[in-house]
């Protein structure tokens, strides 16, 4: 009876594997067996053009949705105002991805004996099961002609809601392609951009160049991934091949109402070429460099740090090369690289005190060489600890596709991050080194001017160096994940 | 054995990605139905040639489905699942009749007015500056279009006209350009002030029998454009070719190739808010166009009396 309850719990599984492959490949028949029927919601419902003719394949850009999107959400042919458009045409689109995902996360910090509290304890975790991703909804286009705009109220997973972008822009100003203006909050002008990224799950749905901060690093201002709040001007030739930019920031994070410094700000600065290269393709070099200020200091009340008070900026900069390489219309490389450096009161954990305020930070102790643990705010009479540096890293990441048809995609991405200093003298070298790698590929079944669909798969494996909270040793993270990626 | 279970599970799931990708390329290379009346596409082995530069037809097989067929159709026969929406109608490539040419009415164009109109884009219309693709993806797609039409295997492209030396603006250019205009009868589509409000500007249609509307000069206002270009030599061309497929016929038995140029500056002023010499001559001129008086005129010149606009002030 044991045997056979063994045996029956082992062959359930089993069963419910071939039901779900089979309901899997059921669904790719039918996937397969669609025809070329419908695609990219707003814009393309706008001017007819299906989603391939902006995206290499949705939401990545191509040449001509960058230049599409550099004219201000324009073809430029006279017909960009709204005025020309149905009175009924409302140019909005949602984007949502329900998904099925198994994540394995190693050294994960557990109780000894669940439920003891001693958090003494190491394990992997590892759960799968169907989710959802959050829900956005853009909305863009002209205001009128050469006066652009972009609203997106975006939420979580759990429908909680946030303004991920909201900008107007003021194009061709003078009739000139060279000035456009952009005010508001607003994707950073990355050539290759996080928000239109073709991976979905937690460590590769991001740029971990994008967003990297050395381990004990307080300085969550620099990450070029996240959308900012500020003032951009840019500019491009008329058919996009010169392109530059420049924006004036709050250094923030993007965050709304005064929540950090109370004079602090930041620059981002970019400029790119592309080059005819015949059969090749276009071929676009370019540079990228952030430099900005951000607050150490804050007033408190009671013991909380008071937002908008911060004061005692320090600096930090990230900067790097970027390139775009086609090998005819199948294969293309896009990669990135950066040089990060952030000034030592970040590096010893001050700046961020506002969503961390009860967090201590090293400082100098009165006597020379000792070391005292206080709240991570940088007030008077505080000392950094003898000998802390400028944490400083550089990173590349390399991103491969192979477009076999404007409705399949296949792509990797390896990327790693190498600290070349730390903070603290005497931390291993190699703490908080990343590398992770990305393989997947997205297939839209049908491809017109209507919606868009994509068959999403992917397999990210994430490690990072010494960082596991317990042990201090090396962490890995996998995950896999299928999903229908689809905007209406 | 249970640790095995994860293992087996993400194993069934690549057996099902597998199978997707296996019938997802067998989808993606299919480049169209196989049901219905259509056959399939035969891609002909077709070229163009730009300057040093040689498309092949089979090369922008990807590009076309990308950026193309939304409109234009998989067939070339203007009935992609876009054009049912567009105002003008979408080019049918099966008929080889094309606006924008520098070869005489009724002919093929050269393959480079086939280039430079994909890369200018057409005015007015949902076809877009194409001017990110590469020189050789443009000749490519000049190649490809040349596939849905049995006149390109038959039929040679026309020969380019020869367009004269552009002679000075002048105040008396321009003034007899303005009687051009009103002799050869443009003011009927065009209207008096070029605003495309002529009387038999709403009766007006294609050759699929599509209603079309006049070009309005003052359209754009600083930025108006001609849908074949923007220099002065494009718009001669534009009447002495006529553009095919459309009621504006070629103008180049009937006039000069001097009154053409001077129609062609009397047509500049009529784009009011763009900056040209021909509109710096006008404003000299205190924006008064003067009655055009012919020094050498022929026997009974005089244009008949209904052949009058109504209004004429420029």
């Amino acid at each position: 009876m044991r045997m056979w309850a063994q045996s029956h719990l082992y062959q359930k599984p089993q069963r419910i594997n071939s039901v779900l492959a089979a309901a899997f490949a059921l669904i790719f028949l039918i996937l397969g067996a669609s025809q070329p029927a419908s695609a990219l919601p707003a814009f393309a419902r706008k001017y007819g053009l299906r989603c391939s003719a902006c995206h290499e394949s949705w939401p990545m850009l191509n040449y001509f949705g960058q230049k599409f999107k550099d004219n201000g959400y324009q073809l430029m042919n006279e017909r960009d105002a709204p005025i020309w458009q149905n009175a009924s045409y409302w140019p909005v689109t949602f984007r949502i991805t329900p998904i099925w995902h198994r994540v394995s996360s190693g050294k994960q910090q557990v109780d000894t004996v669940p439920g003891n509290g001693d958090g003494l304890g190491e394990h992997r975790i590892t759960s799968s099961g169907f989710d959802l991703s959050g829900l956005d909804f853009h909305t863009g286009g002209t205001l009128e002609k050469n006066i652009s705009f972009y609203v997106l109220p975006s939420s979580d997973n759990t429908a909680s809601f946030h303004f991920e972008t909201v900008m107007a822009r003021l194009d061709n100003v003078f009739g000139s392609t060279w000035l456009n203006v952009k005010l508001g909050k607003f994707e950073l002008d990355n050539l290759l951009s996080e928000k239109r990224i073709l991976t979905l799950t937690a460590n590769g749905g991001i740029y971990q160049l994008y967003h990297f901060i050395p381990q004990g690093d307080g300085n969550i201002f620099g990450q070029i991934g996240d959308n900012q709040l500020g003032i951009e001007v840019m500019g491009h030739s008329f058919n996009d091949r010169t392109r530059y930019s420049a924006a004036l920031l709050s250094s923030n994070n993007g965050q709304v109402g005064f929540s950090y410094g109370s004079e602090a700000y930041s620059g981002f600065f970019t400029a790119s070429q592309a080059f005819d290269t015949g059969k090749l393709g276009v071929q676009r070099l370019g540079f990228y460099a952030m430099v900005g200020e951000a607050p150490t200091t804050y007033l408190t009340n009671g013991g909380a740090p008071i937002g908008g008070s911060g004061t005692g900026n320090k600096s930090f900069s990230r900067e790097g090369f970027v390139g775009q390489f086609y090998f005819g219309q199948h294969f293309d490389v896009q990669v990135v690289t950066q040089h990060g450096s952030d000034n030592a009161w970040f590096g010893q954990g001050y700046g961020d005190f506002i969503d961390n305020p009860t967090a201590l930070c090293n400082a100098g102790g009165p006597t020379p060489g000792s070391v005292v643990q206080v709240p991570c705010n940088n007030v008077p009479g505080t000392q950094l600890v003898a000998g802390s540096r400028n944490p400083t890293w550089n990173g590349v990441l390399v991103e491969p596709h192979y477009v076999y048809s404007p409705q399949l995609i296949f792509l990797a991405r390896y990327e790693t991050i190498r600290m070349s200093q730390q903070s603290t003298p005497g931390t291993r070298s190699n703490l908080g080194n990343i590398d992770t790698y990305t393989v997947g590929y997205r297939y839209n079944p049908f491809m017109t001017s209507r919606a868009g669909f994509a068959w999403h798969n992917e397999f990210n494996l994430f490690h990072q160096v010494g960082t596991s909270a317990l042990s201090g040793t090396n962490i890995n993270t996998s995950e896999v994940l299928t999903g229908f990626d689809f905007d209406f | 054995m249970n640790c095995l279970k994860p293992i087996r599970f993400a194993g069934a799931i690549l057996f099902a990605a597998i199978m997707g990708v296996v019938f997802a390329a067998k989808a993606s290379a299919q480049d169209v139905p196989d049901l219905g009346p259509k056959p399939r596409l035969v891609i002909k082995p077709m070229e163009s040639h730009i300057g040093n530069v040689t498309g092949h037809a089979a090369a922008a097989k990807s590009d076309y489905r990308r950026y193309c067929a939304g409109c234009h159709g998989d067939f070339g026969d203007s009935n992609g699942e876009n054009a049912v929406w567009l105002d003008p109608k979408p080019r049918d490539f099966t008929i080889a009749t094309f606006k924008c040419r520098s070869t005489p009415t009724g002919t093929l164009p050269v393959d480079e007015d086939i280039f430079n109109t994909i890369a200018r884009g057409l005015t007015n219309s949902n076809m877009p500056v194409w001017s990110s693709f590469t020189k050789q993806q443009r000749a490519d797609l000049v190649a490809y279009i040349k596939i849905f039409s049995p006149r390109w295997e038959k039929e040679k492209a026309g020969e380019p006209i020869k367009i004269p030396d552009e002679p000075p603006v002048t105040l008396e250019s321009i003034s007899h350009g303005k009687a051009l205009f009103t002799k050869l009868e443009c003011w009927k589509c065009h209207g008096p002030h070029g605003e495309g409000d002529g009387p038999s500007a709403a009766t007006l249609t294609d050759s699929k029998d599509n209603p079309i509307r006049p070009y309005n000069f003052a359209a754009g206002k600083g930025d108006s454009r001609f849908k074949c270009g923007n220099t002065n030599q494009d718009v001669y061309k534009i009447f002495m070719t006529g553009l095919d497929g459309t009621p504006m016929p070629s103008f180049a038995d009937v006039i000069q190739p001097n009154d053409a140029w001077d129609l062609v500056h009397f047509l500049r002023t009529l784009q009011v808010d763009r900056h040209s010499k021909e509109n710096e001559v006008l404003s000299a001129a205190h924006g008064v166009i003067p009655p055009y008086v012919d020094r050498n005129p022929p026997p009974a010149a005089a244009p008949p009396a209904d052949n009058k606009p109504p209004g004429g002030a420029n």
